[in-house]
């Protein structure tokens, strides 16, 4: 390497991009209808929650437990590559999310994408969606209620499935004999829901 | 091949280098707008990519093309001039200029591309032959002959000012 190649490496330049201008990125492509899935990060009482949104409504809440990098790359797989930080779009559910945390809200008025989920699974997650707020229903009822009251099993995995945890409260279900089951963000997620709902398990 | 990733993970690993590739190419004045049109043009094409190979090298090849649409549209703004360099980029006019930087976006535009890449950026070959468009001994080339072309001008600089 010569004087001239130094000089050339050596030149002063910025670090990257100001956040200006990285907003105004993705401001533009949300105008120009380019962000199949707008996501951000907040932090509630829970710790981090992922949210991202398609254009027709909420699409996932993700745990720090699902990890965040493989939940998005999987929404880019499932539903579009075009999957773009822009926070903007989740403000109604970031709004609703710290009011519930708060106790001023006890059911969510927020349009649902459930495209990922079909069939039975669908099913499930819609009646799981019409258990209340301090309410619990089993697995089994939440089978039968989605047309097959044998499938617990795969009600149960459907759930484990949930793209929107909490918005769809399948916290609220529960093992026929009252155990806690399982929890997609961990049972400890669960646990602070139930409590936070004043519901003692 | 591997799958698409989420878009927003390309500009979070490869947005800082094209944006200083675009503070190189253009200066700090138009590289911001020029860094937006590259992102939204970028995510316009995105889903038509058939696979996630090679997307530096792809983002690059599109910011590279909002560099030479603003050299045009400056060229056009420009009044017809007897001393406006021909293949000038830059913000300055050029004998006002003692910046590294002012001379290397006075090389024709794919030898300025490559030198800023491949000495700026330390970008490899495979890539840069990528991100130009063209053969990896292409690249070579635009490279060596920038650095000539820079060589010979720097010398000239050096005697004309002690002269």
């Amino acid at each position: 390497m010569d004087d001239l190649e130094r000089r050339l490496k050596e030149h002063e330049l910025p670090g990257g991009a100001p956040q200006a201008t990285l907003t105004s990125v993705a401001q533009r492509a949300e105008r120009e209808g380019l962000v199949d899935v707008a996501y951000t990060t907040v932090d509630s009482p829970m710790g981090d929650l992922l949210l991202a949104a398609t254009p027709f409504g909420l699409a996932r809440v993700a745990y720090p437990l699902n990890g965040f990098d493989s939940v998005l790359a999987e929404l880019a797989r499932r539903l579009s590559p075009r999957v773009v930080e822009a926070p903007a779009r989740l403000d109604r559910v970031r709004r609703e999310l710290d009011e519930y945390f708060e106790g001023s809200r006890r059911e969510f008025d927020l349009p649902l994408d459930l495209s990922v989920a079909s069939g039975f699974s669908r099913r499930v997650l819609e009646a799981t969606a019409r258990v209340g707020f301090g309410e619990l229903a089993s697995y089994r009822e939440v089978a039968r209620a989605a047309g097959s009251e044998r499938a617990v099993r795969a009600a149960g995995s459907a759930l484990g499935r949930n793209p929107v945890p909490v918005v769809v409260p399948c916290h609220r279900v529960l093992r026929t004999g009252g155990g806690l089951g399982g929890y997609t963000g961990g049972l400890d997620k669960k646990r602070f829901l139930l409590d936070l709902e004043g519901l003692e398990v | 091949m591997t799958a698409l990733p989420p878009f927003q993970a390309v500009l979070d690993r490869h947005g800082a280098d094209v944006y200083r590739y675009l503070v190189a190419s253009v200066g700090p004045v138009d590289a911001d707008d020029c860094f937006q049109e590259a992102c939204v043009s970028a995510l316009r094409a995105y889903p038509e990519l058939r696979h996630g190979d090679h997307l530096r090298a792809w983002l690059f090849r599109i910011a590279e093309r909002k560099v030479i649409d603003l050299h045009r549209t400056r060229a056009r703004r420009a009044l017809p001039s007897d001393d406006l360099p021909e293949q000038s980029v830059s913000d300055r006019p050029a004998h006002a200029s003692t910046d590294l930087f002012d001379q290397v976006r006075r090389l024709p535009d794919k030898q300025r591309a490559a030198v800023f890449l491949r000495c700026v950026l330390g970008t490899p070959y495979g890539e840069l032959a990528r991100a130009l468009g063209c053969s990896e001994p292409a690249a070579r080339r635009s490279v060596h002959e920038g650095l000539t072309k820079l060589r010979k001008g720097a010398h000239r600089w050096t005697t004309s000012s002690v002269g």
